[in-house]
């Protein structure tokens, strides 16, 4: 088992290592001296455009330049935002626990909504539950993202004013009100994100179970005289998961792109939103640290995918 | 229904005679109307003739990128699959690698660098389009790639490939003949997922700002401006939205049905 | 309707007038069309015919392990130890398998689980059943290992299936099946699968085990030369409905059944005897779409002695002798009776 682990976590370097030279090589190629307008930007010194400079090498061959960057972002020394002025490693680290929340929160909703539903209607399949199930998931997995916020926005904020429309990092409440208004709050943006996995999930779930039900084994174990709760619970569904975890791994980069839609529809100050607005205001090294930061958390699921795939199925186990 | 939208965008704009750009701002955000079917926006701008416009746009880009993915994919796959040793390998891991891009950033990274150049050499709308059409392709091919080599691994491996092979076949020929019509269903439904995946991912890029410039009116765009006035006029994003909602749905709709009937694994009870 | 009874020892298992269909897209296929059969204790009987014979449904139902959604009880009863298992309570039903009668089925290969260990497959029937905790369940497990002559079993216990060859898991099958010590094994074609010398091992372990335990053994099988060297009782299946039974001795003696005969003539014999040396006797035609209603006796579209009435009379189970039966109006009209079938 030792050895798995160790073999994913030496294969996720290369990985982390080809993300980074795309990346670079896209900026590498962009036209234009990345820097350019900002040389003419009164606003940044001198001395934070030399550091820059020197720090992407600007004038070295370029295998040197990649190298440094590399280096340099392994290092954690990420540059200054433009923008902001602020160390761009602090500002991300501000913002990233908002997104982790509202991600993690939302698909571990998703999954706990997907899972039963899922396994249900395909334990009943063709009754009306799983007809109902079958259609809302489909539903709700052709609405795009920013629609439903748009929707729920339209809905909660607008029509209902229940919740807030717009996300607050330092809410004035202290204790329990804060925990309410946090909650209140997150819904939104938390629902958003979940109803659109829940629906993909519950999909997928039940075509998974419904590829394992009927198998051999499945006999075996109720002619063992197992209570059909058990059947499913014990045999079916164990089985099940192992096509589901590769899914969910898969999904990780979608589930981090949506969530920067969120993020900008209400204004959720995450690193989705970061990653937005220093686009648009052309700050550079955030931008290169945020995307840079999105592929470390894909690859890391990914492993983290990839080990709960292996202690599943003790057939990859043991090879 | 989707051929419904599909005629309405396509012959829309011939026959509403609104331009999209006519800026009335006698007529601002107006609901429903005789003159405005469905509505105007903040600028008075007709929101039917917008639609429509924008409907062709989303609908092209879709169909457009799905064809770049495709071909990528299904080139990369079958490579992978027909070829022994380090290629195989190669496109594998290099499959595995773009895999685990995250897409949205890369997207937007993507067009927020090369937007301008090549609005500059093409023409705004031209440019984009191709940009749009090759980072949404270039960036999707991964799965359809996965499903081919996959179909191609076991399909390589049937008696009547290897009746081809034993009376001289030449790998190009055992492809082209034998395992690719064989995997065409597979191919045809991940090919009619992706345009819906193409489509809204248009449609997100548009919504963010970052997709087709300002005043290209993609339902994307439509459904982003729209977002400052849902308390005044709501219909503006009910209908943008709901456009996009309805395509994708139907597109998933005739993607299910076709693997459905094409794909003979799937049980019935 | 139990007709004539030769067996001594009470039956445990009857069957009596089972239907069973299914319905699949459209059609409603009559997989078991009014059968009947009983096994007594400690006896093997074996339930022979080809495929679509309605044998694995039939034995599937003993236990109720049809999926119900397709299929349906549309008739008859069957009778274990006097409850009928198609009125029996989940609770009880639950009770009876494993417990009282047990199953192996045809694939070895994927009649097991492959995310659990053997041990833990095994005792999970064992602590079900006798309530005991999951050491004790992997005690038993070990002890069933070296029943089924599985050498290293508590070592083997901890290993999952895929790391057992085919007839390494179909004598895993055997142990979790008799791991509560039932009182009826049903075995469904447990070598089909299996190549010929794994075969005969297999089957001497079912003999040795039966005779270890004491229990009924009710063979489902396609192989006419695996019922000549286990059966006591045979009882030939088709098309959803039994043909002929009787003793081993009696059917292979003196075949009543014109498919029965076609059957012990089909299988190849060394000195050729049976038909030229250059052709393998075979039954012609094939087998009568089930899912449209059959109008007098299944056999007749392929029957070489087949008369007008075969075609529009269903025929009853007449016996030959005592303890013979057969359905077929040759037998009724006595003409039916030729001499010895060949020799063995």
């Amino acid at each position: 088992m030792f050895n798995f682990v160790l073999r994913r976590l030496l294969i996720a370097i290369p990985s982390l290592l080809g993300i980074s030279a795309i990346l670079y090589c896209i900026l590498a190629v962009a036209p234009g001296d990345p820097f350019g307008d900002l040389a003419t930007n009164p606003a940044v010194p001198a001395e934070v455009i030399a550091s820059l400079r020197a720090k992407f090498g600007l004038d070295d061959p370029p295998w040197l330049r990649y190298a440094h960057w590399l280096l340099a972002m392994f290092q954690g020394d990420w540059g200054y935002s433009f923008v902001s002025r602020v160390e761009v490693g602090h500002l991300i680290l501000q913002r990233l626990p908002t997104t982790l929340f509202v991600v993690g929160i939302s698909q571990v909703l998703a999954m706990a909504v997907a899972l039963p539903v899922g396994v249900y209607a395909a334990v009943r399949p063709y009754s009306l539950f799983d007809h109902l199930a079958s259609a809302m998931a489909f539903v709700g997995f052709s609405l795009p993202t920013f629609f439903t916020g748009v929707l729920l926005i339209m809905l909660f904020s607008i029509q209902l004013g229940w919740l807030p429309l717009v996300y607050q990092a330092d809410l004035p409440e202290t204790g329990w009100a804060w925990f309410a208004a946090q909650i209140r709050q997150s819904l939104m943006p938390i629902m958003v994100l979940a109803l659109f996995q829940c629906a993909s999930w519950t999909r997928y779930i039940r075509s998974a179970v419904l590829d394992v039900a009927y198998l051999d084994y499945v006999t075996t174990a109720r002619a063992k005289g197992l209570g059909e709760f058990k059947v499913v619970l014990r045999h079916i569904v164990r089985n099940s998961l192992i096509p589901v975890i590769t899914l969910v791994a898969l999904q990780i980069p979608a589930i981090f792109g949506g969530a920067i839609v969120t993020e900008q529809i209400f204004r959720v100050p995450g690193i989705g939103s970061l990653l937005i607005s220093s686009i648009l205001a052309n700050d550079t090294p955030v931008v290169m640290a945020v995307t840079f930061v999105f592929a470390c958390l894909v690859v890391g699921f990914n492993i983290l995918a990839d080990l709960a795939y292996g202690w599943v199925d003790p057939r990859i186990k043991n090879d | 229904m989707l051929g419904a939208i599909v005629l309405m965008v396509v012959f829309g704009p011939l026959l509403w005679p609104v331009a999209i750009n006519d800026i009335d701002f006698g007529a601002r955000l107006q609901g429903p109307t005789l003159a405005h079917p469905m509505g105007t926006d903040d600028l008075g701008q007709d929101l039917l003739a917008r639609m429509l416009y924008g409907g062709r746009i989303s609908l092209a880009v879709g169909l457009a990128a799905m064809v770049v993915s495709v071909l990528v994919g299904v080139t990369v796959g079958a490579v992978a699959a027909m070829s022994r040793g380090t290629v195989g390998t190669s496109l594998v891991w290099l499959t595995d690698l773009f895999l685990s891009l995250p897409q949205l950033p890369l997207l937007l990274l993507i067009l927020y660098l090369f937007r301008d150049t090549l609005a500059a050499s093409l023409g705004q709308e031209a440019g984009t389009f191709i940009l749009v059409t090759c980072v949404l392709g270039g960036l999707r091919w991964m799965s359809v790639a996965r499903l081919t080599r996959g179909q191609f691994l076991s399909l390589r491996e049937k008696d009547f490939v290897e009746a081809a092979r034993a009376v001289g076949a030449t790998r190009a020929r055992q492809t082209f003949r034998h395992i690719l019509p064989n995997s065409a269903s597979s191919i045809i439904v991940a090919a009619t997922i992706n345009v819906a995946e193409a489509i809204v991912a248009e449609s997100t890029l548009s919504f963010l700002g970052l997709g087709f410039p300002s005043d290209v009116p993609t339902w994307g765009r439509l459904l982003f401006e729209s977002k400052d006035y849902l308390d005044i006029a709501a219909y503006w994003a009910l209908f943008a939205g709901g456009a996009i909602f309805l395509t994708v749905l139907c597109i998933n709709f005739i993607g299910d049905g076709l693997r459905d009937a094409l794909d003979p694994r799937e049980v019935r009870v | 309707m139990t007709g004539v009874e030769t067996s001594k020892t009470p039956a445990v298992l009857s069957i009596q007038d089972l239907r069973v269909h299914f319905r699949t897209d459209g059609a409603m296929v009559r997989s078991v069309d009014g059968v009947s059969l009983e096994v007594s204790a400690g006896e093997t009987v074996c339930i022979v015919g080809e495929s679509g014979s309605g044998k694995t449904v039939t034995a599937h139902s003993v236990m109720r392990l049809i999926p119900t959604p397709p299929g349906r009880f549309v008739g008859g009863r069957i009778l274990w130890k006097g409850e009928d298992v198609v009125q029996m309570s989940a609770a009880r039903l639950g009770r009876m398998r494993a417990k009282e009668v047990g199953i192996i089925f045809q694939e070895p290969m994927t009649s097991l689980n492959p995310v659990y260990t053997v041990g833990d497959q095994i005792a999970e029937s064992v602590c079900l059943h006798e309530g005991v905790s999951k050491r004790i369940g992997l005690n038993r497990a070990v002890e069933m290992l070296e029943l089924v002559r599985i050498p290293n079993a508590r070592r083997r216990i901890s290993e999952y299936p895929h790391q057992f060859s085919g007839g390494m898991r179909q004598r895993v099958m055997i142990a979790m099946a008799l791991a509560c010590r039932p009182q009826l094994l049903i075995a469904d074609e447990p070598t089909t699968a299996l190549d010929v010398t794994i075969q005969s091992q297999i089957l001497e372990l079912l003999q040795d085990l039966k005779a270890q335990m004491g229990m009924a053994l009710l063979l489902i099988t396609h192989a006419m030369g695996v019922v000549a060297e286990m059966a006591q009782r045979v009882v030939v299946m088709y098309a959803g409905r039994v043909v002929e039974e009787g003793s081993v001795e009696q059917v292979f003696a003196n075949p009543q059944h014109p498919y029965t005969r076609g059957l012990i003539r089909c299988i190849p014999r060394i000195d050729g005897t049976a038909g030229s040396k250059l052709h393998l006797p075979t039954i012609a035609g094939v087998v009568p779409n089930l899912a449209l209603a059959q109008e007098g006796c299944g056999y007749a579209g392929r029957c070489t002695s087949a008369s007008a009435v075969c075609r529009t009379v269903v025929p009853n189970l007449i016996a030959h002798e005592p303890g013979h039966r057969a359905a077929c109006v040759l037998v009724e009209s006595g003409a039916g009776h030729i001499a010895a079938a060949p020799k063995f």
